[in-house]
């Protein structure tokens, strides 16, 4: 029995396999490409040449992938999207669109409208669904939407107005019709809210190539009867339909494989992970084998949401970052010579002078030819590596939650340019095939439920309230692909809402459990 | 007079916020409905109460209720229009000459500037607080005896009610129900005062205050500790600590946000600890068991590197923060201010002692 984890990143396409035990078989990195299908090829061919393993005993592939980050960033292959905003008149202060880059409206056509409907703050109806105006918009949006959001007031307290709509949509524009409901997305927070679902709307053709260019390349190389998931960005996997349903869920999935990856390379679940680059560096931080979310909105190609995200700092630190010297002042990054490190890296016979280098020269790392950086004055070596320290250093302070030291899990290419000893930081673990822990982070993930809801702890008892989230985050997991029997909870959030008289509180609960 | 365009207001709601002492709510909304408003009628005419004449008339707009609810279900847009002349009918004036803030702090600083671009009234640079406070009375119009109704409030649904108290602690509990009622958000515009009474009981100069706050906090490649002290020297302020939030106990009480944050020392403060206490807005902070700032004085908290102010409801553990503590307006630190908004109306055990005396003891302590 075989699981196949591949991670299509910026630079490099890494695939791994592991075998029952979770016992690494095999690792290959090719370059990625510009049509993703063919990195994923090659990586497979060689991947399954190399191992020579037998593709029957296959049973679970996983794809990570940056295709829906990248489509949003380049505004590239997104869908026309139809947005539906139920709650008039309230909300008509601020419209659908506000504070978007222009450029981004354009490309998703920025068609909206505002229908009566929503709850208020404690489940009573704000307006009732008119099924006529749904229609009406309905026909006049006939052939100029590829997609539509639909985005209710108060959905997190009740979502079966903006169900009902998505149903209306199927009825009318037929079952196949992308709907992205915003009760499914985010949280609290309505036009962070809607920003997030719009986004999920408009990613519906790219999620729909991606997978099925995925499908395709693994049938290709013969593996057909294999499980087939990919990597949502809290470290768990969804199933290919789910993924259809959710591809925003996709966004930011690279850094989390590798911090879990990382976690599970070095046999520890609460921990800080450095992953270093070419370029950049992330950091991220473990909580019982999972990263830990952001607290603040996020914002994906300059659009403000409140999606769900792993709270991880890059900094402008890698491999390939330029060392400079002005005056005595010494400066890391956070430009880098990036892919081009095999020719303009001193010790590779270039020009520009490097992290890697001082590395060499330090001994700390062995490529390239050494005696190009033999002439490097080992005080101002010492200096730099002194600089990398420090940026090093002050990122790890910002993530920790108090002032012991932690442990670090150091990952990546790059990471041959952390010096061993860093402030803060208790006891480096360099673990074995680092440099492919995000394909492994890929391979091992679990499958998890969410929901989120503002229950009234007077008239629903705390222990009941807790339990219908539970039951409905169950839900979502067993919708996404996991085994019911192993579902187990690993998160619960309480916020006490002002105001309120009846003791108001946001519950959000998470699950996990593994693939069926 | 001049003109407030969509770059200051982007400055207010920072500035404000900050003064929000973590209170007022995310101003983002807020925010967000301003600059529609600017958008689609123009910028809007700010006034000092220097450039005022004593008969005018005005009438502040605000919203009231939970901030949590307003992030979800937020106004139409025309109802602040029909809850302001509403009250400009009941009061049988046509002639409003303007409108000012209730409040400086997250969606309240934002709202007049909707109401005036929408009307074409200019905004007058004077609100009744200087910072934010989480009740109808705490004003110091009501300090200086001002009633606070006839009022008006309204939902977006088009319902609109008027008030006439017999105090302003009823006016408080009376539109704290129809809040309630109405979806725990309201409009409302109350103390309608003329040009005397905001020279007399006004804090004066608050937008523009707000936005030279927000310019320096939002200026670019600065280092937040130079930032720091400009906006120090500007309100007259101290940082009190710089830490980290390691523990944020909440809980919900009478309506409101209660609670306790902890904080753990970084960089300079390492090695200290501070507790800050908030309902709504921060209200006492302890340094390492000894208050260095109560209310009515400013309790600010800023995000470590950007100055961003942090209101109540985004405090997390592990966030980065400083604390900032400024001198409240003087109308406060008068006997009926500190009786209706110092420490003892907020339930603690504690005598309201200035904030400058209270960081000179600090620090001849060496706490």
């Amino acid at each position: 029995m075989y699981r196949i984890g591949i991670d299509v990143g910026g630079t490099n396409t890494d695939a791994i396999i592991l075998d029952e035990n979770h016992h690494l078989i095999h690792a290959v990195k090719s370059p990625t490409s510009l049509d993703i299908k063919i990195g994923i090829e090659t990586s497979l061919r060689n991947l399954l040449q190399e191992s020579n393993i037998d593709k029957a005993q296959i049973t679970h592939a996983m794809l990570g992938t940056t295709q829906c980050t990248n489509a949003i960033v380049e505004r590239k292959k997104l869908a026309q999207v139809g947005v539906i905003r139920l709650g008039y008149p309230a909300t008509a202060s601020v419209l659908p669109y506000t504070s978007w880059p222009e450029d981004m409206v354009q490309k998703l056509s920025g068609q909206y409208a505002l229908v009566h409907g929503g709850y208020e703050y404690d489940g009573q109806v704000l307006g009732e669904v008119d099924e006529t105006e749904i229609t009406a918009l309905l026909e006049k949006w006939r052939g100029s939407v590829e997609s539509i959001a639909v985005i209710g007031v108060f959905s997190s307290i009740k979502n079966d107005q903006e169900l009902q709509i998505r149903d209306l949509i199927h009825e009318v524009y037929g079952e196949e019709f992308p709907v992205s409901c915003s009760s499914l997305i985010g949280s609290v927070g309505l036009i962070e809210r809607e920003n997030a679902t719009i986004l999920n709307a408009a990613l519906c053709k790219v999620i729909e190539t991606t997978t099925q260019g995925f499908v395709q390349a693994l049938k290709e190389e013969g593996i057909t009867d294999a499980a087939v998931f990919l990597c949502q960005n809290d470290g768990t996997l969804m199933s290919i339909d789910y993924a259809k349903q959710f591809p925003i869920l996709t966004i930011a999935c690279g850094p989390t494989n590798s911090i879990r990856g990382a976690s599970y390379l070095a046999k520890i679940k609460d921990t800080m992970v450095l992953d270093v680059g070419g370029t950049t560096s992330d950091i991220g931080v473990l909580q019982d084998g999972f990263p830990r979310e952001s607290s603040v909105a996020v914002e994906v190609g300059d659009i403000r949401t409140n999606f769900r995200m792993p709270d991880i700092i890059s900094v402008g630190l890698g491999g390939g970052s330029i060392v400079r010297s002005d005056n005595g002042k010494i400066t890391v990054g956070p430009d880098s010579v990036g892919y081009k490190i095999g020719q303009e890296a001193l010790v590779f016979g270039g020009n520009t002078l490097t992290t890697t280098d001082i590395a060499v020269r330090l001994g700390l790392a062995d490529v390239g030819d050494k005696s190009l950086v033999a002439h490097l004055d080992e005080g101002f070596a010492k200096r730099v590596e002194a600089e990398i320290s420090s940026i090093i250093e002050q990122a790890i302070d910002k993530m920790k939650t108090s002032s012991g030291d932690v442990e670090l899990v150091l990952v990546g290419g790059g990471s041959v340019v952390i010096p061993d000893a860093i402030r803060g930081v208790s006891r480096m673990i360099k673990p074995e095939n680092g440099g492919v822990a995000n394909a492994i982070g890929a391979c091992i993930a679990q499958i998890s439920g969410q929901y989120e809801q503002i229950y009234i702890y007077s008239t629903e008892p705390r222990e009941d309230s807790l339990r219908d989230a539970q039951e409905k985050a169950v839900k979502q997991a067993v919708l996404a692909g996991a085994d019911p029997a192993t579902v187990e909870l690993v998160e619960v959030e309480e916020t006490p809402l002002a105001y309120h008289p009846g003791n108001a509180t946001r519950l959000r609960v998470k699950v996990v459990g593994n693939m069926k | 007079m001049r003109y407030l365009d969509k770059a200051a207001v982007e400055n207010i709601a920072v500035g404000a916020a900050f003064l929000g002492t973590g209170g007022g709510g995310d101003p983002y909304i807020g925010k967000l409905m301003a600059l529609s408003a600017i958008e689609k009628f123009g910028p809007v005419q700010l006034f000092s109460v220097d450039e005022i004449k004593d008969e005018d008339f005005f009438i502040p707009a605000a919203m009231m209720g939970a901030p949590s609810v307003l992030v979800e279900k937020f106004p139409k847009g025309d109802e602040f229009v029909k809850v302001f002349q509403k009250l400009a009918n009941y009061l049988g004036k046509d002639q409003i000459t303007g409108t000012f803030p209730m409040e400086a702090g997250g969606v309240n600083s934002m709202i007049p500037i909707v109401v005036a671009a929408q009307l074409g009234l200019p905004l007058i640079d004077c609100d009744g607080m200087g910072r934010a406070f989480p009740e109808l009375q705490m004003v110091t119009f009501n300090l200086d005896g001002m009633p606070a109704t006839p009022m008006a409030i309204s939902d977006e649904k088009g319902n609109i009610g008027i008030f006439e108290t017999i105090n302003n602690t009823w006016t408080e509990r009376l539109a704290r129900v129809a809040t309630v009622e109405m979806g725990a958000s309201a409009l409302v515009s109350l103390y309608p005062a003329t040009g005397a009474q905001m020279k007399q009981s006004g804090v004066h100069h608050i937008v523009t205050l707000s936005e030279q706050i927000g310019e320096i906090i939002t200026s670019k490649n600065r280092e937040a500790n130079d930032k720091l002290q400009e906006l120090l020297k500007l309100v007259s302020g101290y940082e009190l600590f710089q830490g980290k939030i390691v523990d944020v106990i909440r809980e919900t009480k009478g309506g409101f946000n209660l609670g306790q944050m902890h904080l753990e020392g970084i960089e300079a403060f390492k090695g200290g600890e501070m507790k800050v206490h908030f309902q709504n807005e921060n209200l006492i902070a302890e340094k390492n068991g000894q208050v260095v700032a109560m209310t009515p004085d400013l309790i600010c908290l800023v995000d470590f590197e950007t100055l961003s102010p942090v209101t109540t409801e985004s405090l997390k553990y592990g966030k980065r923060v400083r604390v900032v503590g400024l001198p409240a307006h003087e109308k406060w630190r008068t006997e009926k201010g500190v009786q209706t908004v110092g420490p003892r109306y907020f339930g603690y055990d504690y005598d309201y002692v200035a904030i400058e005396e209270l960081v000179k003891k600090a620090v001849a302590e060496n706490v």
